[in-house]
């Protein structure tokens, strides 16, 4: 009798499990849901249930297989050989074969308004080696290859709905993740059901899962706390102590693979001429002395992040150990003003609109005015700091960056000359070239030493003065197990389980 | 010579005693004035100064409103606040005056073509959500008080020129125009001598109200980051920075709230009592 | 009457144009490059000249005005950039969403607002006109989104009573719609409080000191009658035709409260299109807010019109 309830009971739990509704708050509206066109950061959380990759990336961001089983080098880098997972169909039903793998990487590559076709640029073809094979060639060795693909260029559609949809696909994705795509209300909710056929059933413990855009950090925080969302992503970082103390919910910190930091106009237009933060690289170097990161991360973020002054953090195996975070020496940069000619040197900071960014503008006026700057502050929404950043109208601005897994993705499109990312200005032809060459190198130390190079070379003249790494802060019902806190900040479905 | 009845503004300063709410209102409108012209000597601290040791403390002996999230002293805050609040009102309604009365007055008294055009574009803007046009102005402009004032002005110009221009209407037909058509003065001199000076009355209760309007359209801009930009202090971005902080730190909040709630409130008590006393109907 | 009539209607149109070039030309006032801020993080060239070229940027702004309005014309309100989702489909799928908000706003507004201008009415100058005057203007004192932000606190976090955000539709759960709306519902309502206050209790002086209710008084019937019966049910017309003018309001109003409350409502749509840039969005959604408001008033003034016979001739 006992057995039978209890057997009763265990049914009735699995089946609720079944049941279950994972609801997520998400800290904006993603944009359109095709990985090929896909161009946000916030975007990314939906893919992780919706679409799977050829790889992807775990806690110490080391390369994992997902639909690519294996993979292989050649033996001179310039060719990638990957094994495709058998038994994996799309949403619809189709098979995922090494066809489709082609037939995505193409249009990743070719079709119009592709935001892939950058990161994909060194592949120049690729073959179907046999029905479960394919052979990505590339025109030089790429060691950021494998980084690329655990992100939304590794990101795989059917290719049967992607011919049908054309470039509305984003309207009805049908992927290969572990949820299939149900509907979206613009700025309301997109709902994902559970997908039977995924390669990887048993890991998933919900039968839909709801991501809510909720763009105040505080009505986020309270629709958690009133029971109406189980996970929220960004919690600002004045609500953590309190949630802390309060135990109700669990908080997760990662600290990101990207940045928070300063970009200077030291030749972006004629106007870093103009201004002697541009000029002269004694007063960027007096300006970057003149700060307090500590105190920066302290105080802008309540210490939820670590200082850093590199495009990577100081704990990522890539960090130029050559080039350590100075300390704050305020005389040091007084007398470098003095020498310089500037004592008080006087410019705009354009920072965006987010509160976040006006603290750190309103931090760093108060620092350096010690070593006798006059920092002005200019507040422009996102779209108009665009625009200036791209025509060079600016002295300094604040800039964040989301952050790739591979150290190439946070720097060559800044730092080479031309790139489109490059706002500062930067052009040096040898550091084009180690830049090049460590895009080449595969071997992990050649690659350190090759970085530490580039540190060194870049760090002369101070582009962008990278302030602090900054920690994805989220907030779960304590009944949520199995969050995996990977440093890309986003959540990954695969093992998340809700008691009841 | 003696009066036999009290003159007509001194009749409509007794309507608008009667009603204590508008007392009210007067008192505490010129309290805010006297605290922004004062304001540097009022305030007890700087309100720009910052304090990495005091982020967020609650209100004390030191800091009566407590600090905020840089650790600026938020009374002196709120007191040095009261200059963009109340700027932001009477600038911007001014900037509609001077803008929508002309218009107005150039539409209802020539009728006609003008009055078409002035009318349809009118209606069109009037369409269109204030706060859109607001934004959209903002925007445009770039964040800042100044520039939000001037789309404030701008986006509620129409309501004055609609407002002006069914006034002028009205007055336009009475005898004292006729008359002062019949002598020969040119359009404009009728317009400005005799039309403008009837038609204040409903232009000062509408001007009242909408510098209530003004200020709390600053402070929706604001909530937008398009308003006044740091480390100036203004309530509405007071407020901006405040909400992040509700849970843990309510003060900063509490206080540029009640301000522009008593600013605001004020006025509308003030426009009430006004409108009150100067209705014709009353007399 | 007739004439006037059509006279009134064939005003719309040269309206509705104004409009559409005045939210057109706004857009294009925004600095900034709509290419490039829809081509999101990693600001490839390619995408950017492809974006320039879907959207027409590169080409004349009255073309581009053409190509927009033909659209219009034909049903095609044109898509989202950032979305792809057509510009229709949205506003058809929000508009309800903000209409019951409007509506649920009015219902407040009057239970407020009416009362409270009869009891200020009535109670002229005592304290009770100051109590009533107080309550239907602290509404419009507050800034919406700072209530709203101290309602979800209150409600929702320290006493669970309602939920903080998450818009359900009616006809899927009405009992979970109405606990979604009605606090957005009520910090919106209550802007709209104040004004028929005012306008209630200006009527109420109006008509209260009329022949007809010092007749009715003469009669000798008590002061309640007077007031509900006679008074109010002749200041009631201009009292429900300002109610349809006081849309503009409530949208403006709107725009704000859904981006606290989460209401996926016009409000928010618009006001997150301006800051992408997406341009179709704007001006699609303010095009038809304004064509609605445009007939709203309309249809007022037609009502008054057949209210008052005097008007008539």
């Amino acid at each position: 009798m006992i057995k039978k309830s209890l057997a009763t009971a265990a049914l009735l739990l699995v089946g609720l499990a079944q049941g279950q509704t994972l609801r997520v708050g998400l800290a904006e509206d993603p944009d359109v849901l095709d990985p090929t066109l896909a161009r946000t950061f916030v975007g990314r959380l939906v893919f992780s249930a919706l679409c799977d990759k050829l790889v992807d990336v775990d806690e110490k961001l080391t390369i994992v297989p997902q639909l690519a089983q294996s993979y292989e080098w050649s033996a001179d880098s310039k060719a990638l050989t990957m094994k495709i997972r058998p038994g994996v169909t799309f949403h619809d039903g189709e098979k995922l074969d090494a066809a489709a793998v082609k037939f995505n990487l193409d249009r990743h590559k070719t079709m119009p308004g592709s935001n892939r076709r950058g990161e994909l640029n060194p592949v120049t073809s690729i073959d179907v080696v046999d029905p479960m094979t394919v052979r990505l060639n590339l025109s030089a060795p790429f060691a950021p290859l494998l980084a690329i693909l655990s992100d939304r260029a590794g990101m795989m559609v059917s290719p049967k709905a992607a011919q049908a949809a054309g470039d509305k696909f984003g309207l009805k994705p049908v992927c290969s993740g572990a949820f299939k795509f149900v509907e979206r209300v613009a700025q309301d909710r997109i709902t994902l059901e559970r997908y039977d056929g995924y390669w990887n059933k048993a890991a998933i413990n919900f039968a839909k899962v709801t991501y809510t855009p909720i763009p105040d950090a505080t009505v986020r925080l309270a629709n958690l706390k009133s029971g109406q969302l189980d996970f929220i992503e960004r919690i600002a970082s004045s609500d953590v102590e309190k949630l802390e103390i309060e135990k109700k919910f669990k908080v997760s910190r990662i600290t990101e693979i990207g940045y928070q930091g300063i970009t200077i106009n030291i030749g972006k237009s004629d106007k870093a001429q103009q201004n002697p933060l541009g000029r002269d690289p004694r007063v960027r170097e007096a300006f970057e002395l003149a700060l307090d990161r500590q105190g920066l991360a302290q105080v802008v973020m309540d210490n939820e992040a670590k200082v850093g002054n590199q495009w990577v953090s100081p704990t990522n195996t890539y960090y130029a150990k050559n080039v350590p975070v100075p300390k704050r020496d305020v005389e040091k940069a007084r007398a470098l003003l003095k020498a310089a000619g500037v004592p008080n040197p006087s410019f705009t900071l354009v920072t965006p609109t987010t509160s976040d960014a006006q603290r750190i503008a309103l931090v760093i006026q108060a620092m350096t005015r010690d070593a006798g700057f006059d920092v002005k502050i200019q507040s422009a929404e996102f779209a108009t700091s665009l625009n200036m950043a791209d025509k060079g109208d600016f002295d300094a601005y604040v800039l964040a960056w989301s952050g790739r897994p591979d150290p190439d993705g946070n720097l060559y499109s800044f730092h080479g000359c031309k790139q489109p990312l490059n706002y500062a200005g930067y052009c040096n032809a040898d550091t084009d070239k180690l830049l090049d060459q460590s895009r080449a190198e595969r071997d992990p130390a050649k690659r350190k030493k090759l970085f530490e190079q580039i540190t060194a070379q870049i760090m002369k003249e101070r582009p962008v003065i990278y302030l602090y790494h900054r920690n994805w802060l989220w907030a779960y019902n304590p009944k949520l197990s199995g969050v995996r806190e990977i440093p890309d900040g986003l959540l990954r479905v695969s093992g998340l389980k809700l008691a009841p | 010579m003696a009066r036999l009845t009290a003159s007509p503004s001194r009749l409509a300063w007794r309507r608008f005693a009667r009603r204590r709410a508008a007392l009210l209102g007067v008192a505490i409108v010129l309290s805010f004035i006297v605290l922004a012209l004062g304001a540097s000597w009022i305030a007890p601290l700087d309100p720009i100064a910052t304090s990495w040791g005091a982020i967020r403390k609650a209100p004390s002996a030191a800091h009566w409103f407590g600090t905020d999230e840089i650790g600026r002293d938020v009374l002196s805050r709120v007191i040095w606040g009261t200059r963009a609040s109340l700027l932001a009102g009477v600038v911007s309604v001014s900037i509609s005056l001077l803008l929508g009365v002309p218009i107005g007055l150039a539409a209802g008294f020539m009728g006609g073509a003008v009055d078409t055009v002035i009318s349809r574009i009118t209606d069109a803007f009037l369409a269109c959500p204030f706060l859109i046009l607001a934004i959209a102005l903002a925007a445009f402009l770039g964040p800042s008080l100044s520039n939000a004032m001037i789309a404030i002005g701008v986006s509620a110009t129409p309501i004055f020129v609609r407002l002006t221009r069914a006034q002028v209407i009205n007055v336009k037909v009475e005898d004292y125009i006729e008359a002062a058509r019949a002598v020969g003065n040119p359009p404009w001199r009728i317009a400005l001598r005799h039309v403008l000076p009837n038609i204040t009355a409903p232009l000062i209760v509408q001007a009242t109200l909408a510098i209530a309007a003004a200020v709390i359209a600053e402070a929706s801009l604001s909530f937008l980051g398009l308003g006044q930009q740091p480390p100036a202090p203004s309530w509405g971005s007071m407020l901006n920075t405040a909400k992040n902080y509700v849970d843990n730190a309510p003060w900063m909040a509490i206080w540029p709230g009640l301000s522009i709630f008593l600013l605001v409130l004020a006025f509308n008590l003030v426009g009430d009592g006004l409108r009150d006393a100067l209705d014709p109907r009353q007399r | 009457m007739f004439e006037f009539l059509l006279k009134r209607i064939a005003s719309i149109i040269p309206t509705l144009v104004v409009v559409s070039m005045l939210i057109f030309g706004l857009q294009q006032l925004l600095p900034g490059d709509p290419a490039k801020i829809l081509a999101g993080e990693e600001q490839d060239p390619t995408v950017v000249a492809y974006l320039r070229a879907k959207l027409h940027l590169d080409e004349p702004l009255p073309v581009r005005y053409g190509y927009w309005i033909g659209g219009v014309l034909q049903g095609d309100l044109g898509e989202s950039v950032r979305t792809q989702q057509p510009v229709l489909t949205l506003v058809l799928k929000k508009l309800p969403v903000t209409v019951e908000l409007a509506l649920l706003a009015m219902t407040i507004a009057l239970l407020i607002g009416i009362p409270a201008g009869i009891v200020s009415a009535v109670g002229r100058g005592t304290v009770w006109d100051t109590v009533a005057n107080v309550m239907a203007l602290w509404g419009i004192s507050t800034p919406n989104f700072w209530l709203g932000i101290l309602m979800i606190m209150l409600f929702s976090v320290q006493l669970g009573w309602l939920p903080a955000s998450g818009y359900v539709s009616p006809f899927e759960d009405l009992g979970a719609n109405l606990a979604a709306m009605i606090m957005p519902a009520f910090v919106l309502g209550n802007a709209i409080a104040a004004v028929l206050m005012r306008h209630t209790r200006s009527a109420m002086l109006q008509v209260m000191s009329a022949d007809y209710v010092r007749t009715a008084r003469a009669k000798g019937l008590s002061e309640r009658v007077v007031v509900l019966k006679h008074a109010l049910r002749n200041a009631l017309t201009p009292i429900i035709t300002l109610g349809a003018l006081e849309l503009g309001t409530l949208l403006s109003g709107a725009v704000l409260t859904e981006q606290v409350f989460t209401i996926p409502g016009f409000g928010k749509l618009i006001v997150d299109s301006v800051f992408n840039r997406d341009y179709a969005v704007v001006q699609g959604v303010v095009l038809v807010t304004a064509t609605t408001y445009i007939v709203l008033n309309l249809l007022a003034d037609l009502a008054y019109f057949a209210a008052n016979p005097r008007l008539r001739s």
